[in-house]
């Protein structure tokens, strides 16, 4: 595992306290997580050889802070929050890479100051809705049905990062929170009309999708490509929704490609 | 103290292997697959029929309460129900107790104050206005309420119906949630300031804390009887002897499934498959749904996690081989003979020191008939040996319509007979 160091951030005229995970050399990479908090996993490794990856944990998923979630009331108080902490990091135009609900908010970060994000990687994003592939509630489903839509190989050893252990009340309590932070902004159903801001998009964008993928699945990288001005579309095989746990050398190496200067 | 009928009105010809067929009886029941539009309306007429002849046989209130897509109860409105209950009630002593309309999921929430408005003036000033916060599955799965927020948006909406009926003005509400420019109430409630407000809960302490802090009457609403009850009550009156409010009775209000035959031996006979049916398919709840991520705020979730949660579901777990016994022992149900009822019964009240009482009558699958003997049965031979209970510390029930206050309903039934059988009817 790459050595990552942690920088604490006061923003939000001081009521949000940000806890950004930060490893590797090179230009800078943003990465913005799942519903399920951060975890640090080989993607994020392989592509800290290569960047300065900062990895912002999203407010109240940070341990022995769960409070950090009141201040911030709905996605566009989220992303002004983002901004500011890009001004902090000395960011300009940082390229931005979200995986799922990430995703969502990093298309956001995109479309609402296009000048703040150079380049845009979308992994299996969440943000937008067809009536002809709805996306279930993942945060209420039982894990057996679960797993299908969000693993390829259902017994992917990587699934304990987001299934939480019945047997401890610390995994519970860990993910049932993170999931609600989440929530905040995607609840009920993750559509807060990214759909109307997607033109606004300046920054090249690579769209990677689990070709797997079960709960957004892959017309939606279709839309993504549709609705963003400049964007590609890579499919990873034996993936579906999450690809950096899944197939973390074959999405690294997509996006290194892709932010080569 | 007074005791009120509640009914849930369930569906009560769910399939046989309806739980094994079927995730939950909540959110997501195929309605199609289950249920008949036909049958529905002879269950609603059912339920409206069981708490007027409970009226009638002189319960001291009756309520309903609000669900949504959930197959063991289905009043989508309360207050519907409510207004054909308070008008069909008129001249009676009974209370009509909305439990109630959901604040968080009514927008704007004025409309609930709006609404037991009317029911209050329909009635003649009989309502008890319950309060509900709304559960996970109601109000976030069904009603799409952010869950983060669910809570947060329920104290906004009591805090704005509370002043919408004590303001004497018209005002404007600025709040996160609501923003309404000109608050004028039409209609104004008879009972003033406001009608008595009881919060209904699950246990947690913010709810306690906000009871606590308004003087509301708490309503612990579970369908585990009064021996899991009595750990949640302890807990309650520490609250409240930490908070330095009066450890009056009637502060408190408790829900028990309660069923009376002529015997034990019939009591086991007659409704034991209704109690079944209850325990194995209305309470089949997906347990994600339950756990529904951000609506307990982290400590209430950090504490039910470790502390709740494991008991519970060991309890939820060993259900399913329970037999008729167990639920009585247990708690979870009182029946028997009126003597057995009113023993256990009588001992529940003390340990749990409820003033308000709430009992179940009708149960799942429960026929018409049987509900109205177990209506009949519960009215004659076990209410009036309640009536008393409480009266000897000189408690004053602070939480029941005033123009009931010094009044028992099943004094007005009996004269009303007795003035009926006179004009010869």
């Amino acid at each position: 595992m790459a050595a990552t160091s942690e920088k604490t951030l006061k923003l939000w005229d001081g009521k949000v306290t940000a806890h950004v995970k930060v490893a590797g050399a090179g230009p800078a990479l943003v990465y913005l997580h799942s519903g399920y908090g951060l975890v640090w996993d080989a993607t994020l490794d392989l592509l800290a050889r290569d960047f300065t990856v900062y990895a912002p944990e999203h407010p109240g998923t940070s341990a022995n802070d769960p409070d950090a979630i009141k201040p911030l009331d709905d996605v566009w108080d989220l992303v002004l929050h983002y901004y500011e902490m890009f001004d902090q990091l000395g960011l300009e135009a940082p390229a931005v890479m979200g995986h799922s609900f990430g995703g969502m908010v990093a298309a956001e970060l995109a479309a609402n100051n296009p000048r703040r994000v150079s380049r845009l990687v979308l992994v299996n994003a969440l943000g937008l809705w067809r009536d002809d592939a709805p996306i279930a509630n993942y945060m209420v489903m039982p894990e057996a049905q679960l797993e299908k839509l969000m693993f390829a190989d259902a017994h992917n050893p990587a699934r304990k990062h987001i299934f939480m252990n019945l047997e401890d009340p610390e995994s519970i309590i860990r993910v049932t929170w993170a999931l609600g932070c989440a929530g905040k902004f995607s609840w009920p159903i993750p559509d807060k009309g990214l759909r109307k801001r997607t033109h606004r998009i300046a920054a090249p964008t690579l769209i990677v999708w689990g070709k797997q993928d079960g709960l957004t699945k892959p017309v939606y990288a279709d839309e993504f490509k549709r609705l963003i001005p400049n964007a590609r579309i890579e499919l990873i095989d034996k993936a579906a929704h999450m690809t950096p746990l899944e197939q973390p050398a074959a999405l690294a190496r997509a996006v290194r490609e892709f932010l080569k200067p | 103290m007074k005791i009120s009928m509640f009914h849930l009105m369930p569906y009560r010809e769910l399939p046989a292997d309806f739980e094994k067929r079927y995730q939950s009886v909540w959110v997501d029941p195929p309605f199609w697959e289950l249920a008949d539009p036909a049958k529905v309306g002879q269950y609603y007429n059912w339920t409206l029929d069981e708490l007027i002849y409970g009226a009638k046989a002189g319960m001291d209130g009756i309520c309903v309460n609000e669900h949504h897509q959930n197959a063991y109860g289905f009043m989508p409105s309360p207050n519907l129900m409510g207004s054909v209950l308070a008008r069909a009630t008129n001249g009676l002593d009974c209370a009509v107790v909305q439990m109630g309309a959901t604040l968080p999921t009514t927008i704007p929430p004025i409309r609930v104050a709006e609404e037991y408005g009317m029911l209050d003036c329909i009635s003649g000033g009989r309502l008890v206005a319950g309060m509900p916060l709304g559960t996970p599955m109601d109000a976030n799965l069904c009603y799409g309420i952010t869950p983060i927020e669910h809570r947060e948006r329920y104290y906004e909406a009591h805090d704005l119906i509370m002043k919408a009926w004590k303001s004497r003005e018209i005002f404007a509400w600025n709040g996160k949630y609501f923003k309404l420019p000109m608050v004028n109430l039409w209609p104004r409630p008879i009972q003033q300031p406001h009608p008595p407000v009881w919060i209904p809960g699950s246990g947690s302490l913010s709810t306690w804390d906000f009871a606590a802090k308004h003087d509301h009457c708490y309503c612990f609403l579970s369908y585990y009887g009064n021996n899991l009850g009595k750990r949640v009550m302890d807990g309650f009156w520490e609250f409240v002897d930490k908070t330095g409010l009066d450890p009056n009775p009637y502060r408190a209000g408790f829900l028990q499934l309660v069923v009376v035959a002529e015997t034990d031996a019939k009591a086991e006979r007659e409704y034991y498959p209704h109690i079944r049916y209850f325990y194995d398919k209305c309470l089949h709840i997906l347990n994600e749904y339950q756990m529904v991520p951000g609506n307990q705020d982290y400590r209430s979730l950090a504490n039910s996690v470790k502390n709740l949660l494991p008991m519970q579901t060991d309890l939820i777990n060993s259900i399913g081989n329970w037999k008729y016994k167990d639920f009585i022992d247990n708690q979870f149900v009182i029946a028997g003979s009126p003597a057995t009822v009113r023993d256990q019964l009588m001992q529940a009240v003390k340990k749990l020191r409820v003033g308000n009482l709430m009992v179940l009558l009708q149960i799942g699958s429960m026929p018409h008939e049987l509900t109205l003997k177990n209506i009949d049965l519960f009215a004659r031979e076990v209410l009036p040996h309640f009536r008393n209970v409480w009266d000897e510390d000189g408690w004053e029930n602070k939480w029941w319509p005033k123009a009931l206050q010094g009044k028992v309903n099943a004094d007005r039934v009996a004269a009303l007979a007795r003035s009926e059988a006179r004009a010869g009817k």
